[in-house]
């Protein structure tokens, strides 16, 4: 059997790897680039393989740390606060709607799984948040428009649904009141899926760019991918107009300012694409299981 | 009513449990809806939502008196077809010929293929502007060295599609292959050992186990992304191209216009009426996707 198989497997090795190393080389483009001298970038361009090497982008950064620190302390709390609060509300809507005993049932489920289907967009979204709840530069717009998604819920109710019912009717004849029996017995019973969903949840907090870009204005509580969004449109602004920072006699050149911006790219989004493979198992059994109607 | 009354006294614990989820969802999604009246109102801030004037159809009148009515709405429609069916494709095939590469080395594959998909879109876009910047970018560098001309690739519309496919592609496909593979593994292997006893080659398993068994899961999933053809991805036509106005001939989405009317611009109005307008098609479509699976198969009917 393995005999007839050699040739195709090395094929397939030929195939993969190469298919891995279109998938990595780019970051190790953007990381070789806060690497370089600038005035090696000057002269040669990015390159995978700097001619002069240099830390100066990074010294750059770590002598004026707060941006980048400050950046770091706003998305830390926002996906602390945002996953535990996402994470319990989404669990006890889930489990009223995993309950084929509960009266309003099906109506619950309708409400919820409704706002999956149509939504006001992003107008209203915003006049609301705006003008009405006046939550313009609060940490809690970049919270509450991702708090509790359907699809999460979705999700849990599948997974509370095989809890046998019986352990909640035992419960129930012992003189247990419902609370306690969500949170002495259905939570401790979902801790896999809680997991999960927790990391899905602080996934997409630490991702989110959107509510940021809507919202934040103030300096002192721009999230990481927002300071990303800030820094990448300053790039563009500099280099669409090197011919007028010449004019004005800025040395671009001596100024750290490709480097750099990539060393911010890297510091802010290295720690997490280290961290987050460990954990591929949970997304994937997340979103298949999610896929699958509940 | 007395009745109802009894029954709700019964079950008042559980909908108390289910309180919270109800108000936030009342607030963040269905006063939203309301708020779609503004699509039919010249919005002023210091009128708000209820004191500024209806005009009727006319912020719609003026939208699809416009080019961009068309570009969005064709833009939105074609990527996304193109989207769907480059991923699903690819990850189709990659899932299958993992499958048949040994669970240690496979394992390997997996993690550097998923890897893109733990990037913000923000992050992806430096790293297409690592490859694309006018002057030092890694590819016109690479021109120069081959003696060719290079390319303003921000102020370039034509190889747009090709960039934003493939694009999309690397960021998506590990992640979908993964999902295939989940699939095929929790294909029953009886299958696979009665066709090795009878002498079946790996292609042959492939095209006569694999690939049978799951179509019905890929047609499900691509009917029912009919029902997301109308909401484009923000992110990737946002920072891909930098956001560069010499592009949005190939690059604007519904979605990126709404967000410019809304924030660059400042035209409410307009931009409320282009979200109606996504809003409502993307609702037919969504019952239309869902009705045709329910006619073929009820168990993968999303209701």
């Amino acid at each position: 059997m393995t005999k007839t198989t050699k040739p195709s497997q090395i094929g397939l090795h030929l195939l993969f790897t190469v298919l891995s190393l279109i998938v990595i080389l780019p970051f190790l483009l953007v990381v070789a680039v806060s690497l370089t001298d600038e005035k090696a970038i000057t002269q040669n361009g990015y390159q995978f393989f700097p001619k002069s090497i240099s830390l100066d982008a990074y010294r750059y950064m770590l002598d004026a740390p707060d941006i980048l620190l400050r950046a770091y302390g706003v998305t830390i709390t926002v996906t602390v606060i945002g996953a535990l609060a996402g994470l319990l509300l989404t669990a006890m809507t889930a489990y009223v709607i995993s309950r084929p005993d509960y009266r309003y049932n099906r109506i619950t489920t309708f409400y919820v799984f409704f706002t999956m289907l149509f939504s006001g967009g992003l107008v209203p979204s915003y006049i609301l948040m705006t003008q009405y709840l006046h939550l313009k530069d609060s940490l809690l717009a970049l919270i509450l428009p991702v708090l509790l998604s359907p699809f999460n819920i979705m999700v849990m109710k599948g997974f509370m649904s095989k809890i046998p019912i019986e352990i909640i009717e035992s419960a129930k004849i012992d003189g247990a009141r419902e609370f306690r029996i969500f949170f002495r017995i259905i939570l401790p019973l979902s801790t896999p899926a809680l997991a999960t969903l927790g990391l899905l949840i602080s996934f997409t907090y630490w991702n989110e760019w959107f509510n940021g870009m809507l919202y934040i204005d103030n300096p002192n509580k721009v999230p990481l991918q927002l300071l990303l969004v800030r820094t990448l449109k300053s790039i563009d602004f500099l280099t669409s107009n090197s011919e007028f920072t010449q004019q004005l006699g800025i040395d671009l050149a001596s100024f750290p300012n490709n480097s750099a911006r990539m060393a911010i790219a890297v510091l802010a989004g290295g720690p997490m694409l280290v961290i987050f493979p460990f954990f591929q198992r949970f997304f994937v059994k997340g979103l298949t299981v999610g896929s699958l109607k509940g | 009513m007395r009745r109802e009354l009894h029954h709700f006294r019964n079950n008042r614990e559980l909908f108390v449990l289910s309180l919270p989820g109800i108000v936030y969802k009342l607030i963040f999604a269905y006063l939203p809806m309301v708020g779609l009246i503004i699509a039919f109102k010249n919005y002023r801030y210091d009128l708000g939502m209820f004191g500024s004037k209806w005009v009727g159809l006319e912020n719609f009148r003026y939208l699809f008196s416009t080019d961009a009515a068309w570009r969005i709405t064709r833009n939105t429609v074609l990527y996304n077809a193109a989207y769907i069916l480059t991923t699903a494709a690819a990850a189709l095939l990659l899932a299958i010929l993992l499958n048949e590469v040994k669970a240690k080395w496979s394992k390997y594959y997996q993690t550097a293929l998923f890897l893109p998909y733990f990037l913000s879109w923000v992050l992806v876009g430096y790293v297409a502007y690592a490859f694309l910047n006018h002057s030092d970018g890694f590819i016109n560098r690479t021109l120069e060295a081959f003696g060719m001309e290079p390319i303003s690739w921000y102020q370039n519309a034509g190889p747009w599609p090709v960039i934003l496919i493939l694009v999309q592609l690397w960021k998506a496909v590990g992640f979908n292959t993964l999902i295939y593979f989940a699939g095929i593994i929790g294909i029953n292997g009886e299958y696979y050992e009665a066709a090795k006893i009878d002498g079946a080659t790996k292609r042959q398993m492939a095209m006569k186990i694999t690939i049978p068994l799951l179509a019905p899961l890929v047609i499900i999933m691509l009917i029912l992304s009919i029902g997301n053809m109308f909401r484009g991805d923000f992110g990737l036509h946002y920072f891909i191209p930098n956001n560069s106005g010499f592009l949005y001939g190939s690059t604007d989405i519904i979605d990126t216009y709404v967000y410019r009317a809304l924030r660059e611009v400042g035209n409410v109005s307009m931009s409320a009426a282009t979200g109606f307008y996504q809003s409502v098609v993307g609702f037919i479509l969504v019952l239309l996707a869902n009705g045709i699976v329910r006619k073929i198969n009820p168990d993968h009917s999303l209701w």
